[in-house]
């Protein structure tokens, strides 16, 4: 049974469109194919659209045009069994204030139905696993912004999810930060052998933890590669010897257009973080 | 610390305490997904009001006042037909009822709280239908509005109103509470859902609870209303849920199959339409 799991690719998405009624396209003939047990990047700077194609990927908005499915399953037809296989971070923080970490926890083992007799263990162990078992008692407000990414690290491990989706996992977070959410998602993951689909715009981090990147840009993707392939068709591209970043191959495929895009996408982000953060702690 | 369970151990070497994050839980049968979610709602609800539970003392002033100086003075005054009994007692199951439906009439507001903050959008990619999840938020809502009945109840029990200390009247006081607080709080979610804004809902929320409270038995009963108000109260759920209430703790005659059925019709249709507009805050 496991063998056929692994052969099946976890995500696959082709010609997805999604337009919002006041902004206009937002994702524009998506095609993206994630495999099995790997970490794949969608990359691109604010407002290309990556948020909203990973809503549709986890049944958040409808898929109007083109087909989505996760391990098989149709997202718009079969949405139970999908989000099943899910574990989802949004780009927000969103963590209950009100509860204590282990609380907030534990709502998600009972959502995905953990049985009583276990639940306790379980949470105990998804706790651990982010490195929050001292404060899981505390109440969440008090928690700062990585350690509330970590408790919602561990809201999501806590049903064992095939997938795991992250969104813009460190947004917000100072380096020392970003470090412990990502290690804490590798070490998860090198135990689990889960696929993880992480949206980012810092290149950097998408260099070292991803076996395999997507650029997007206005809602399409760009270039599609592992990270050291695509800089080293850069430089096969350029000639020269300074090695190209990441960053150099965005640059290349997005054209000029890449500074003035966004439709104030990049603010709402901002606004929409920081506006959680006060409110968590 | 972990004792670990009978769980086929993974052959992964670095999972130790890890082993029961890689074994997905099973599905529960579809029949099973609602009160098991209706349960988690509730747990969480508890939870928050033991962290704090200023709100449960600040929510008991007002239904104090009103039984303390409206019913001790217009017990005195003695103008309102209440049949024979003393008005206090007359109005205590109808400020049961107010109190409680002005904590789910503003229930929508966690619901908006929760889409802004993020939470709602997260509970909306667990294996919890739209309805399940709905009605999960009617009875932890429901949780909340029983707490506050029981300290009304008290309140009232203090000041001399003579309550039936029947056991079984008191579970269908509770039920009453319950359905009417799972009607009122999921209008109030569907108002949510087509406002989308905080402040917008707490306008709406101003604006309706007081005729809905007026337009009610509450204060006096509906046979000294003018036509046009007999009409409108004779619609309004909480006229009914007034009536089980006054039926069941004064152990007056009452028509309580009558009122039970439009309390539970009412909190159906309630959660259908809620459910219907709750996509509307993910998007
Ligand atoms: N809820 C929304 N309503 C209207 N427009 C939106 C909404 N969310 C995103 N957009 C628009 O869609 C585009 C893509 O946004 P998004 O998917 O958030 O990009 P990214 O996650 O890559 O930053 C942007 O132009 C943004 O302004
Ligand atoms: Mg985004």
């Amino acid at each position: 049974m496991n063998e056929e799991h692994s052969q099946e690719d976890a995500v696959t998405v082709t010609g997805l469109r999604y337009a919002f009624d006041r902004t206009g396209t937002a994702v524009d003939g998506l095609d993206l194919t994630v495999r099995s047990g790997e970490v794949f990047g969608l990359l691109g700077p604010n407002g290309a659209g990556k948020t909203t194609a990973i809503r549709c990927v986890t049944t958040l908005l409808p898929v109007p045009a083109g087909m989505v499915r996760v391990f098989g399953h149709d997202v718009t037809t079969d949405r139970m069994a999908v989000r099943r296989l899910l574990g989802y971070v949004p780009q927000q923080l969103s963590a209950d204030g009100g509860l204590t970490g282990r609380e907030n926890v534990a709502l998600f083992a009972r959502v995905f139905d953990v049985p009583r007799r276990e639940r306790a263990d379980r949470v105990a162990q998804a706790l651990q696993a982010v490195g929050l078992a001292e404060a899981a008692d505390r109440m969440a407000s008090t928690y700062s912004g990585g350690m509330v990414r970590r408790l919602e690290l561990a809201q999501a491990l806590v049903s064992a999810p095939r997938l795991l989706i992250l969104d813009e996992p460190t947004i917000g977070l100072d380096p020392i930060a970003r470090t412990g959410v990502w290690d804490h998602i590798m070490a998860i993951r090198a135990a689990s052998g889960m696929t993880v689909l992480v949206t980012t715009h810092y290149m950097d981090e998408a260099d070292q933890y991803c076996d395999r990147v997507a650029l997007m840009h206005q809602g399409r993707v760009r270039a599609l590669g592992t990270p050291r392939g695509l800089t080293d068709d850069l430089r096969a591209r350029l000639g020269g010897d300074a090695t190209p970043t990441l960053e150099d191959v965005f640059r290349d495929v997005a054209g000029s257009g890449l500074d003035d895009q966004g439709k104030g996408g990049e603010f709402r982000d901002v606004r929409r973080t920081r506006r959680t953060a006060s409110r968590v702690g | 610390m972990s004792a670990a369970p009978a769980a086929p151990r993974p052959a992964s070497a670095d999972a130790d305490g890890l082993e029961l994050l890689l074994v997905p839980p099973r599905s529960r049968p579809a029949w099973r997904l609602v009160p098991a979610r209706v349960v988690a709602m509730c747990v969480v609800e508890l939870q928050k009001l033991r962290h704090d539970r200023t709100e449960l003392y600040t929510r008991a002033i007002q239904p104090a006042l009103w039984l303390l100086i409206f019913g001790e003075t217009f017990t005195r005054i003695n103008v309102i037909p209440t049949g024979g009994i003393p008005y206090r007692d007359y109005l205590a199951p109808g400020i049961i009822a107010q109190s409680t439906m002005f904590i789910a009439i503003f229930y929508g507001i966690h619901i908006i709280w929760e889409r802004d903050s993020g939470v709602l959008t997260k509970l909306l990619v667990t294996p919890t239908p739209r309805a399940a999840l709905v009605a999960g938020k009617a009875f932890a809502a429901g949780v909340k509005a029983i707490i506050q009945a029981v300290v009304v109840v008290l309140i009232a029990a203090l000041l001399g109103v003579s309550l039936s200390p029947n056991p079984a009247r008191l579970l269908g006081v509770l039920a009453a509470v319950l359905l009417g607080s799972a009607f009122f709080s999921c209008l109030s979610m569907t108002i949510a859902g087509i406002v989308r804004t905080r402040d917008r809902l707490m306008g709406i929320g101003q604006a309706i609870t007081m005729p809905l409270f007026f337009a009610s038995n509450a204060l006096y009963p509906t046979a000294s209303m003018p036509g046009w108000l007999q009409a409108i109260s004779s619609i309004n759920p909480l006229t009914y849920e007034v009536n089980a209430l006054r039926g069941l703790l004064l152990d007056l005659p009452a028509r309580l199959p009558l009122d039970f059925a439009v309390l539970l019709v009412a909190a159906a249709l309630g959660i259908t339409a809620a459910s219907a507009l709750l996509g509307r805050l993910s998007r």
